[in-house]
């Protein structure tokens, strides 16, 4: 990956170590981080939640805008997923206009929400053609140790499940001053998680640190969800210079089903 | 609900089928290669400059060249005007597609230089970008680059629970039962390295397998057609 930061020495360590199924913090190749949800970082967001695994933290916030709505959907509300890599949160994020990983890590999280159908868009519609509702979700990393997207992505559900819909004026504007009792319109069963599996030699790994993070050669990132009684995968972005090969894509589609069930039940306790 | 076997697709091609394919090569005199690529009503032109010194000079690798890559929609291309410029969209799109290409590419051949390949979308009716990556690897070719292997591309996908090859615009936007599924793949067209895998939508983690399928079809199809336009060049005198 092009922001390589690690050294070829500590690369070749990890690769060797990878193969053996070792890591340098004692967890198997495929083990979770622990991971802890916070909510209500911030009162003035309808919603919002930190994330922490490992050392990684993330914190996510949910605004309610009302606008007019698109011109194919008018009868849906909006999704707005935002993010900004801050130099607060890593020494190797840098100010200015966002770079590529800044505007990948939205998109992502962005996919695998509106895929699952976890949004029920058509209930965010106020009056059809002229008035709905738009969420929007903004990411804020705190602290880059690696695997920030599937954070941001816990994280998300997180928040978007503890927000709040405010109340509407009779002019149509939002009236912070009314008490809000209504949650958003979300499923009750679908809940999207992503998975990143990084690559290095034949090696697959499961939520790198930030240095394997910087060792790995490719990633592939996928976002699943229960729908209907079915696992279903709502999205998939493949990064990095380097090719993966059918058999890794085959060993994945049979583990993610499980570490999604896992995920599953840790969020469970949180919700 | 039309259930596998049944559904029939809008525009009566099999499930497996893809949409017409053109191929020309040459089609930008201007360029070191250049190539158009189309899916039916989808169509790329590709147009490659370099190897060349790379500007500004920190940018440089000495050990490799840069493939750098933009792909973008034409304004007109699609019903509700695009307005000209890279959005967030074409940015991604431009990164995936150098990393769809560079696994073909002998780069190290050319340190300190730029190979620029240029995609821009002249009708849009999804598949953009793998029409795209076709295009601009035969326009890779072309212009004379090293390369391992061309590549191909085709995006698989779903509607309801049929699987289903090179999706349409009204497929993508297929919404009864499962929905569209749309999952874009590139892989190097005589091996078992996948350059780029992009899917949103809803698919069971066991029927990736059958896009894989499809896709390693398809791909040998797209194959054959870039090796017989890249043999009738459009426009020889054009090429330096």
């Amino acid at each position: 990956m092009s922001s390589m930061k690690v050294s070829n020495l500590t690369k070749e360590t990890l690769k060797k170590m990878f193969a053996e199924g070792k890591r340098f913090d004692g967890r198997g190749l495929l083990d979770l981080r622990d991971l802890e949800i916070e909510y209500n970082v911030s009162k003035k967001a309808e919603g919002s939640a930190r994330v922490r695994m490992g050392k990684t933290e993330v914190v996510v916030g949910i605004k309610m805008e009302v606008g007019t709505p698109y011109s194919d959907s008018p009868n849906k509300g909006n999704l707005m997923v935002s993010g900004d890599l801050l130099p607060l949160a890593s020494p190797r994020y840098e100010a200015g206009p966002p770079g590529f990983n800044a505007i990948e890590l939205p998109r992502l999280v962005d996919r695998a929400i509106r895929e699952s159908g976890m949004i029920d868009f058509e209930k965010l519609c106020i009056k059809e053609g002229e008035l709905v509702w738009t969420v929007i979700v903004d990411v804020y990393p705190i602290n880059d140790d690696g695997n920030i997207i599937d954070a941001s992505s816990i994280g998300a559900i997180a928040a978007l499940q503890s927000a709040i819909l405010p109340e509407l004026s009779e002019d149509g504007k939002i009236d912070y001053e009314k008490e809000a009792k209504n949650k958003l319109p979300l499923s009750k069963t679908i809940m999207p998680i992503s998975f990143s599996f990084f690559k290095l030699g034949d090696s697959l790994i499961l939520d790198p640190t930030r240095e394997e993070e910087e060792a790995c050669e490719t990633r592939i990132t996928f976002g699943i969800s229960d729908w209907n009684g079915q696992k279903m995968l709502n999205s998939c972005q493949k990064k990095g210079e380097l090719p993966l090969k059918r058999e890794d894509v085959e060993k994945i589609m049979e583990i993610i089903p499980k570490k999604f069930e896992e995920v599953n039940k840790k969020l469970k306790k949180f919700l | 609900m039309a259930t596998k076997n049944e559904f029939k697709r809008v525009d009566g091609r099999k499930l497996d089928e893809m949409r017409a394919i053109t191929a020309k090569v040459g089609v930008v005199p201007n360029a070191d290669g250049s190539a158009m690529f189309a899916f039916g009503d989808t169509v790329a032109i590709a147009a490659v400059y370099g190897p060349r010194l790379l500007h500004p000079q920190h940018m440089q690798n000495p050990q490799k060249g840069i493939l750098r890559v933009a792909y973008d929609l034409m304004s007109f291309s699609v019903y509700e005007r695009k307005r000209p410029g890279p959005s967030r969209r074409s940015k991604e799109i431009s990164k995936v597609t150098e990393w769809a290409l560079e696994p073909a590419v002998d780069l190290k051949a050319f340190p300190n230089t730029v190979i620029d390949v240029q995609i821009y979308i002249l009708q849009a009716d999804a598949g953009t970008r793998t029409a795209g990556i076709n295009a601009a690897s035969m326009a890779l070719a072309h212009a004379g680059i090293p390369m391992k292997d061309l590549i191909c591309s085709v995006a698989p996908g779903k509607n309801g629970q049929a699987i289903i090859s090179d999706l349409n615009k009204e497929e993508e936007d297929y919404d009864e039962g499962e929905g569209a599924t749309d999952f874009a793949v590139a892989k190097l067209a005589n091996q078992d390295e996948y350059t780029l895998m992009q899917m949103d939508g809803k698919i069971q983690p066991e029927r990736v397998k059958e896009i894989l399928d499809i896709a390693e079809k398809n791909c040998e199809t797209i194959y054959d057609a870039q090796k017989k336009a890249l043999k009738e060049v459009v426009n020889p005198e054009g090429k330096k």
